[in-house]
């Protein structure tokens, strides 16, 4: 039995006239794929599936206090960010407090504190990207940890919290609201 | 001014122009890259007759020298073995001869067959001075570019935690998420699907961070030099989406790299319908490791950031993931305080590079303005050109082909009367969009309004250059 398999063209697809390729299918009535590749495992996939979303996706079991957080981050995270989190300019580590409600005027300072919309994102790219020079090493329970220290020396949550997956998604940054969609073109002089 | 200050580069005083001081400290470090590259090179011109031309190039003068100097000593037998210097990065040295036509040249194949670059190039890639190494980036030598394609080995570069060493036979990528069959495949796998090939820039929506408020580099390396054009071959996304099957409701797919990084961002998934590609080629063999090997994705029209480099997996969502790099970084924070996030589009640009920033042209006469036009959302339709500060604007010559969301290379012939002029182009692409200037770009968004220069991204303003009655070439922009 001959089936005609087409690659779709959806949208404004750039490929350049649909190819036809004629291929026996035997085994798999009705399956117009390729079928290239393998299945994944569950394990393959959680091996990498680390990506935590802001609607609290994605957070691993864990926990951790701001008191074991304040260890982690004299540890982990001080020698680049600063003891105080002041960022230390000469190892490229950024501030990650200050700067509340600066986003706009002459001061604007970016920080976790005063710019990042979701407690998501720091928990997510502290375990992707952290610390610079171990990154991917630290615990989920050290992730938990240092986030809860951070957010607290933010002034986001208090000294006794204990953040994990639940406390994570309710955390409330200080600037959720501060972020639009893209307007362009905004400006309009066409011809 | 004494002839000590004349050789020294200057640049304008920050501190008047009320900056904010993570801004300042990127436009310092731009400055210090551009300035080390330029004060390199004023050094090899003191020594070289070569500096008053228009494409000076001291490092044919001193090889020649070399080569000169070596045979006169060789024929004396006065000096056995001349020190060379060092051939430039992807060149490699020989000794030139006196007459190449009398005597045999190099055997053929015994570069191990692969080729490199002439030894008398030395164009290279800045590095701005960020505090690492690892996360860093380059830009890309424009004014000696030709054509449209970027040299792969000149294509800028933005890495967040180095460049990884990737086993391709080790790599695979998984799709999963909103799908119907997750899947694992190969880079062999990739290879298997019905390939397809295009031309693309990749801009960095930071190309021109230093020019919002004043003119601020001095060449077009440094205030352009952010974008590149390659041809990129590699599978359709929607091949692949095709293949696993998503479900409805998906609207998002985080795309996601294997560097240290493990960069990632959230993708619109009509983008990934529409004209996306898993790219494994580049110019015509495969990507650089520093551009993703042994796979990248490739998002045209979109700012450089999204097109992840050594793709290792892709999640298909109903959701942005709002990962660091479309929150905390590459959003623009406009007049009222608020920031736009998901600017994904690079708008139409473009720039002269030839005349550009610290040329110097020897005197009245003819002279081929050219340059570069590129827009995200299709082709460049007209490029226009004034020699007089935008008071009056001309068709230039388009070189073709013309091609959706690629680099257009324009050429306009121009006759110099020794006067100082202003030049400048502006592009218009197919939508009928017309590149604006930086003024009415900081009018809408606020850089003199209250948010003062909030934003280092997406600037695509016009770029002028001055002519001086002298031949030379600075920095002009704002003044069109």
């Amino acid at each position: 039995m001959n089936k005609k398999l087409t690659v779709p063209s959806r949208g404004a697809t750039v490929v350049a006239g649909a190819f036809v390729v004629t291929l026996s299918f035997a085994a798999v009535a009705g399956a117009e794929t390729f079928g290239f590749g393998t299945t994944p495992t569950e394990q393959e996939i959680a091996a990498i599936d680390i990506d935590v979303m802001s609607d609290g996706r994605g957070y691993p079991k864990g926990s951790g206090t701001v008191a074991q957080g304040k260890e982690v981050y004299a540890s982990k995270c001080a020698a680049c960010h600063g003891e105080n989190m002041e960022g230390v300019k000469e190892a490229g580590g950024a501030a990650l407090i200050g700067g509340r409600g600066s986003i706009g005027t002459p001061k604007t300072k970016k920080t976790v504190e005063s710019y990042w919309p979701y407690a998501s994102t720091l928990f997510d790219y502290t375990k992707r990207a952290m610390p610079f020079n171990e990154p991917g090493s630290l615990s989920n329970d050290e992730i938990y940890a240092v986030s809860a220290y951070i957010l607290h020396k933010a002034n986001i949550v208090d000294a006794n919290a204990t953040m994990n997956a639940e406390t994570m998604s309710k955390v409330e940054m200080p600037n959720k609201d501060g972020f639009i969609p893209d307007p362009r073109p905004d400006i309009f002089n066409y011809r | 001014m004494t002839k000590a200050e004349n050789s020294e580069l200057t640049y304008p005083d920050l501190s008047k122009l009320d900056i904010p001081k993570d801004k300042l400290e990127l436009m310092e470090g731009m400055k210090d890259a551009e300035k080390r590259a330029l004060m390199a090179r004023k050094a090899e011109l003191e020594e070289c007759e070569c500096r008053e031309g228009m494409f000076p190039n001291p490092v044919a003068s001193r090889r020649s020298f070399f080569a000169g100097a070596a045979a006169a000593a060789a024929a004396a037998g006065s000096l056995p073995m001349v020190a060379r210097a060092a051939a430039p990065p992807g060149a490699k040295e020989f000794e030139v001869p006196p007459d190449p036509t009398k005597e045999q040249g190099r055997l053929t194949n015994d570069d191990g067959g692969y080729g490199s670059r002439s030894q008398f190039e030395d164009e290279v890639r800045w590095r701005f001075p960020t505090k690492t190494k690892e996360s860093s980036w380059t830009m890309t030598p424009l004014a000696a570019g030709m054509g449209m394609i970027t040299p792969s080995g000149l294509h800028f570069e933005r890495h967040h935690g180095g460049i990884p060493t990737i086993n391709p036979a080790s790599h695979s990528l998984i799709v999963h998420g909103m799908c119907d069959t997750p899947k694992k495949y190969s880079v062999a796998d990739l290879k298997r699907f019905p390939s397809d090939s295009r031309i693309n820039f990749i801009e960095c929506s930071g190309n021109g961070l230093t020019e919002f408020k004043a003119p601020y580099l001095k060449t077009v390396q440094g205030t352009h030099g952010l974008t590149s054009n390659s041809e990129w071959t590699g599978v359709p996304l929607s091949t692949i989406l095709d293949e696993v099957g998503v479900k409805p409701g998906a609207a998002w797919i985080l795309a996601e790299g294997a560097d240290a990084a493990v960069m990632t961002r959230s993708v619109p998934i009509d983008k990934a319908w529409s004209d996306a590609m898993i790219a494994y080629g580049q110019n015509g063999e495969a990507l650089r490791p520093e551009q993703g090997y042994p796979i990248r994705l490739v998002l045209p029209g979109y700012e450089g950031n999204t097109h992840i480099k050594w793709l290792r997996r892709l999640e298909i969502s109903d959701k942005p993931f709002q990962t660091r790099e479309e929150t905390s970084k590459y959003t623009d924070v406009v007049k009222d305080g608020k920031a736009r996030q998901f600017s994904f589009t690079m708008e139409a640009k473009s720039v002269i590079t030839f005349p550009s920033g610290e040329m110097k042209l020897p005197g009245p006469g003819f002279y081929e303005i050219t340059g570069l036009a590129w827009s995200g959302r299709g082709r460049v339709k007209d490029v226009e050109v004034s020699t007089d500060g935008g008071k009056t604007w001309h068709l230039a010559s388009l070189q073709g082909p013309i091609l959706p969301i690629c680099h257009t290379r324009f050429r306009f012939p121009w006759m110099w009367d020794g006067n100082p002029a202003l030049i400048a182009s502006r592009c218009i692409d197919e939508t009928g969009y017309m590149q604006p200037t930086i003024a009415s770009i900081n009018e809408v968004r606020g850089v003199n309004g209250h948010a003062k220069f909030a934003s280092i991204y997406h600037l695509n303003g016009i770029m002028a250059w001055a002519i001086g009655a002298d031949g030379s070439v600075v920095n002009a922009a704002h003044k069109v």
